[in-house]
């Protein structure tokens, strides 16, 4: 099958129905041993010059055909395969009947070949072509997507791996891009208008009475009913997980639906190096291959150091590469549930193409706690539940959330729902963590920019005590009996030891109304903010503040995140995830001249949770 | 085939070009049927309750009706056409015009409102009538409780009281009627629902001696939106 010309998706099937995908046609084979390039067609494109063409093609994903804006006719875009160092050109064709646009997410390049429109050009108008032209400074795993529009929901997402200089400090056999994403057959302007019509319509897992009548069973009336009382008295849910979920979606992995079940082949005893990518609109996935260790030796295509986990959740637009090495001749199930528990994606890392895995049960609902609206856990294990503990609604005045706590150690023994069982990672964490704070922010202060801020019905909380949560694996995966990724984990190679202490901080809240389904940054969203001012050359400390009670992925573009995951140790990330009341904090070089954006990854967030950066 | 076409129209159709192009907040509207029952009450009537807004997260004009057709007499009806402004994230204030009409005579008020979710979820709409050298209040508020993510159960209070008699429109002074509903319903989708409930009405003072209502009936009707 030649691709280019063919617009026509080769993934036409019916519903439950399996159809062979082409296999192993995202295998990569970079550092790998053996050379497969029967399976270069198309899927992959690798050189110096590309030609990309964004178009309609027809798709059935879910038993009803349909159409998906795609790339060279590909639901999951081409793969593209760079090397760091090439010079690199890519035309990229616009045969939509409206605006489209190329983003290359994560890949530091000058501001015009960054590819948003109304910020780095004009966008690609129906019928043009668009040349990016840059040269290739890094390298890892990335991917690539529409800025236009809702384009990214209907298809336009791709893979990007550029292979290192230096060979990557791993050894592996073979390697394989897992992109996970999320399909609905809705057109994605009728999901954004139930959102702002009816803000709860797609959460299908709701509290019921019966859940009540469980607690009471468990708990004792007063009891269960106290539980219920913040969040009843707030008009919070402790299930509004997702936005948008499984009622609509169809979770795919490399384009393939469930029952197709993407196959990912393995001879026993090689080393498997899986690229995974969230280049879903609205999904965080929790990944996991049931009877394998993962070693993750990259996080947003910069290499770690390697930690043995066995699940790791994955947030949108965040890529994390894992070395797995099945030992035994069997299918293995590469599971990745949706956060909400609504769906899967899954695919079979499988010795014979002709197997599939078994498919694992999924999870239980995640409920969010107390934790996930920031309240102050030390306070609640002593005193019980006082309303100056909680999240505050908006006409109530927040505590100071910076200065007023003793920050070291009401850390980590507060979360109630970590493992105590992992005592000594958990102390381990919570020295580095103490150690942390005072290396960076507490021994030296930060000159903090104020900032803009509006209070007011656009959004609904704040986070009356928020806490860095680097050790939190997240909502859903507290205590699951497996060993966790978590953000504390994440240590990059490159050395730090040169990196500036910060000039200056700024803090971003990141905010919201669930209900009139609003999103914004300081309380304004974006056609109403004006531009960040970054200073070039400073080094930069952002501390978000999440009031809100959904994670949000926040991307910069242009320049690195250096997140501070604990003593003096820092991850470069392109997309950090805040997670629901808590903190966080990065540190930026600002190096990057011109205008970028920077916004919250959620495509139906981004309208208001997005700022434009001038660096000047 | 066709349905290629029309999905490529959809698609198309995304008018959105760009987040970073700083756009106004679009236009979105909602037509919201909260009931059409038939009750079986004495009169056998039809009764209807719904809404229409456009507008934005924050601002919205709101037209509101609700009123009911006895098999065997003229309708009644109560319709309000609100300005909306989000005054706090779970509440708007509202100002406008009612158009009262009861078999025959009709009544004009300036309205002030309020509408909004107090806590423990319960949507609440109070209005404060003004007109004719009178002053009225009415209050409702409903819940919604889930029995399954489809199946709900949902007690409704909705109450009146008027500083003066009016009696062309059958108006008492005080408490005017107090009505409780409690409705069994189904999501067939999020958007259609059918119920089956229990009504109960009575009113009270100069209105129960215009129009002497006391009873408790069964209904059934359906629920929907686009
Ligand atoms: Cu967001």
């Amino acid at each position: 099958m030649s691709t280019t010309k063919n617009q026509i998706s080769r993934r036409v099937f019916v519903k439950g129905l399996a159809v062979a995908s082409v296999l192993a046609s995202t295998r990569i084979n970079l550092n790998a041993k053996e050379v497969q390039k029967e399976f270069e067609k198309g899927d992959i494109l690798s050189g110096k010059v590309f030609n990309l063409s964004i178009g309609y093609s027809a798709v059935d994903i879910t038993g009803t055909p349909t159409i998906a804006t795609t790339i060279n006719g590909k639901l999951h875009a081409p793969t593209l395969i760079w090397k760091e160092g090439d010079d690199i050109t890519i035309n990229v064709t616009n045969n939509l009947r409206e605006d489209s646009s190329i983003h290359w997410h994560g890949i530091i390049i000058p501001t015009d070949m960054d590819g948003v429109p109304g910020i780095s050009f004009e966008g690609i108008k129906p019928g043009e072509t668009f040349t990016y032209k840059f040269t290739v400074k890094q390298s890892g795993t990335y991917w690539y997507h529409s800025h236009s529009g809702f384009q990214e929901q209907t298809g336009v997402h791709g893979s990007i791996i550029i292979e290192p200089k230096v060979k990557d400090p791993y050894d592996y056999d073979v390697d394989y891009v897992v992109a996970l994403s999320d399909w609905s057959d809705e057109n994605p302007k009728s999901i954004y208008r139930k959102l702002k019509v009816a803000g709860n319509y797609y959460n299908i897992k709701q509290r019921t009475i019966g859940d009540f009548i469980d607690e009471i069973k468990k708990d004792g009336f007063i009891n269960a009913f106290n539980k219920r009382k913040m969040w009843n008295e707030m008009d919070m849910g402790d299930r509004d997980l997702s936005d948008v979920t499984g009622y609509t979606y169809t979770y795919l992995m490399n384009g393939d639906n469930p029952a197709t079940n993407w196959k990912a082949l393995f001879k026993r005893g090689q080393k498997v190096r899986l690229r995974f990518i969230n280049s879903s609109a609205m999904t965080f996935f929790d990944v996991r291959i049931p009877g394998l260790k993962m070693r993750v030796v990259a996080a947003d295509g910069n290499n770690i150091h390697p930690v043995d986990i066995e699940e790791f959740r994955i947030g949108v637009a965040e890529t994390y590469d894992v070395i797995v090495e099945p030992l035994e001749n069997k299918a293995y199930a590469i599971f990745a549930q949706s956060l909400d528990r609504t769906g899967y994606a899954i695919g079979s890392l499988t010795y014979d193409e002709n197997i599939a895995a078994s498919i694992p049960k999924m999870d239980p609902l995640p409920i969010l706690s107390m934790t996930d609206m920031g309240m102050d856990m030390s306070k609640m294990n002593m005193g019980g539940m006082k309303m100056d503990n909680m999240a505050v609604k908006n006409d109530k005045k927040p505590m100071d959330m910076n200065k007023k706590t003793p920050m070291a150690n009401m850390k980590m023994d507060n979360m109630p729902t970590e493992n105590k069982k992992k005592s000594m990672n958990m102390d381990m964490n919570k020295k580095s963590f103490m150690t942390n704070m005072s290396s960076s922010s507490m021994d030296k202060t930060i000159p903090i920019t104020p900032l803009e801020h509006a209070d007011g019905p656009q959004s609904t909380m704040k986070a009356a005590n928020p806490q860095y949560r680097l050790d939190d694996p997240g909502v859903g995966l507290r205590n699951n009996g497996r060993e966790v990724l978590r953000y504390s984990n994440l240590k990059s190679l490159r050395s730090t030891m040169h990196d500036k202490q910060p000039d200056r901080e700024i803090i971003l809240h990141l905010t919201g109304n669930m209900e009139r389904y609003m999103w914004s940054i300081n309380g304004i969203a974006y056609p109403d903010a004006k531009p960040l001012k970054f200073h070039y050359g400073e080094r930069l400390r952002i501390t978000y503040i999440n009031d809100t009670m959904m994670n949000h992925p926040m991307h910069l573009h242009g320049m690195w995140q250096d997140v501070e995951s604990g003593a003096n140790q820092f991850v470069r990330k392109h997309t950090v995830i805040v997670q629901p009341g808590s903190k966080i904090s990065v540190q930026v070089t600002v190096d990057a001249m011109g205008s970028w954006a920077y916004h919250c990854h959620l495509l139906y967030h981004m309208a208001g949770m997005f700022r434009k950066v001038v660096v000047a | 085939m066709k349905k290629i076409l029309s999905a490529t129209l959809l698609l198309s159709s995304i008018t959105i070009s760009s987040f970073a192009a700083s756009a106004q907040s679009p236009l979105y509207e909602k037509l919201t049927i909260d009931s059409l029952e038939t009750q079986n009450n004495k009169d056998k009537s039809i009764s209807w309750s719904g809404n229409f807004w456009v507008g934005t997260e924050l601002n919205k004009v709101y037209l509101y009706s609700e009123g009911e057709k006895p098999k065997h007499s003229s309708s009644s009806s109560e319709n309000q056409l609100v300005f909306s402004h989000a005054i706090s994230p779970y509440w708007d204030a509202q100002l406008g015009v009612e158009y009262d009409i009861d078999k025959g005579a009709h009544q004009t008020w300036g309205v002030v409102g309020f509408q909004g979710m107090l806590p423990y979820f319960i949507e609440t709409r109070a209005t404060i009538l003004a007109g004719s050298g009178t002053l009225g209040l009415r209050l409702e508020a409903e819940y919604k409780a889930l029995i399954t993510q489809k199946l709900s159960l949902t007690p409704k209070i909705s109450t009146a009281l008027y500083s003066k008699d009016i009696p062309s429109m059958e108006l008492g002074k005080g408490l005017s009627n107090i009505t409780a509903s409690l409705k069994l319903s189904y999501e067939i989708t999020r958007e259609f629902a059918p119920y089956i409930g229990v009504q109960w009405t009575k009113n009270y003072g100069n209105t129960n001696i215009f129009n002497p209502t006391d009873e408790t009936y069964f209904v059934a009707g359906v629920k929907f939106w686009f």
